[in-house]
């Protein structure tokens, strides 16, 4: 099927995100990158681990007693929220429904944009209430490295999902369009899997001690 | 198997066999979604209850976890449909070297 090809209701094909060459391809190179990101949230997962709690003297804050059970269940939320947000846009995507993809996509951005002030609020916590900076410790730059990674890829897949939604506000749907909406969704349900390992190993781990 | 395109002939009694079928996986969905935020809640009471060592608590969440993210890859990044061999060998391969880099970083300071 043609890239351009007007289509209907009648006419939408069952996987709108894989029919046309482009489409294919831009499934398999999105899945390698993924490949490739997993590796490189597992070595900065790995640096944290190694630099936990390691600071130059004892009056420095330390991961229990830095972290908050309700700050870091809230973010889990939001962002979890999301992700089945953006799960009910690619369902309206595949019913070519375009007005309710775009209002589902509008409800991640606006859950996505929660989580990202609270994390911003949550840095500046740190830094002022607890001198806990970038550069004040081992433990802080490999603290901030991490998350703040993480925090970035929210940031991008915001932008991403916030520019491909006014991109295409007046063209509606169609197999050039659709497998863009549908990798950015994967891109957006990837940040929630890092976040899932994130609230475990740093703020539940670090809570334990 | 929302991503078979079926043939009955009659292109109407497709589409509505093929909404129908991709209403009942978006019930599947929101089923998992309940089950993640289940598994969530109770990772952050194993770890904010004051009854259990950390020995206990550290692999629990860990699986807990692994779990959550099956869950996350499986259903809502559609890996249980059909044609993900590659991304599955892409994702997997990821992991081991992840896994192994961890492993690695953790050995190294224990010893």
């Amino acid at each position: 099927m043609a890239a351009e090809q007007k289509m209907t209701y009648e006419t939408w094909p069952a996987s709108p995100e894989k029919q046309t060459l482009e489409a294919k391809n831009k499934f398999l190179g999105f899945w390698f990158f993924l490949g490739g990101e997993t590796v490189l949230f597992a070595s900065l997962f790995a640096t944290y681990l190694a630099l936990k709690d390691k600071v130059p003297n004892s009056d420095m804050a330390l991961a229990k007693d830095l972290f908050e059970i309700p700050l870091a269940f809230i973010m889990t939320m939001l962002l979890l929220t999301s992700s089945l947000t953006s799960v009910y846009a690619m369902y309206q995507m595949k019913n070519f429904n375009f007005k309710k993809m775009q209002l589902w996509l509008g409800i991640t951005v606006l859950l996505g944009l929660g989580f990202l002030g609270l994390e911003i609020y949550e840095f500046n916590h740190y830094v002022h209430e607890f001198h806990h900076s970038f550069t004040s410790s081992a433990f802080g730059s490999a603290f901030y490295t991490l998350v703040g990674f993480h925090g970035a890829h929210v940031a991008f897949g915001l932008l991403w999902i916030t520019t491909l939604m006014i991109r295409n506000s007046k063209r509606g749907l169609s197999l050039y369009n659709a497998p863009k909406f549908y990798v950015a969704s994967l891109y957006w349900h990837f940040i929630d899997v890092v976040w899932v390992f994130i609230f475990t190993v740093v703020y539940l781990m670090g809570m334990v001690g | 198997m929302a991503n078979q395109q079926p043939n009955s002939g009659n292109p109407r009694v497709d589409i509505e066999y093929r909404r129908k079928k991709s209403a009942e996986e978006m019930k599947h969905q929101v089923i998992t979604f309940a089950m993640m935020i289940f598994l969530t809640i109770v990772a952050f009471v194993a770890a904010g209850y004051e009854g259990f060592s950390a020995w206990f608590i550290v692999p629990f969440i860990l699986i807990l976890a692994i779990v959550q993210v099956i869950f996350q890859l499986y259903y809502f990044m559609h890996m249980s449909h059909k044609g993900h061999e590659a991304p599955a060998l892409f994702l997997y391969s990821g992991a081991f070297v992840g896994f192994i880099t961890i492993i690695a970083f953790l050995t190294v300071i224990w010893w």
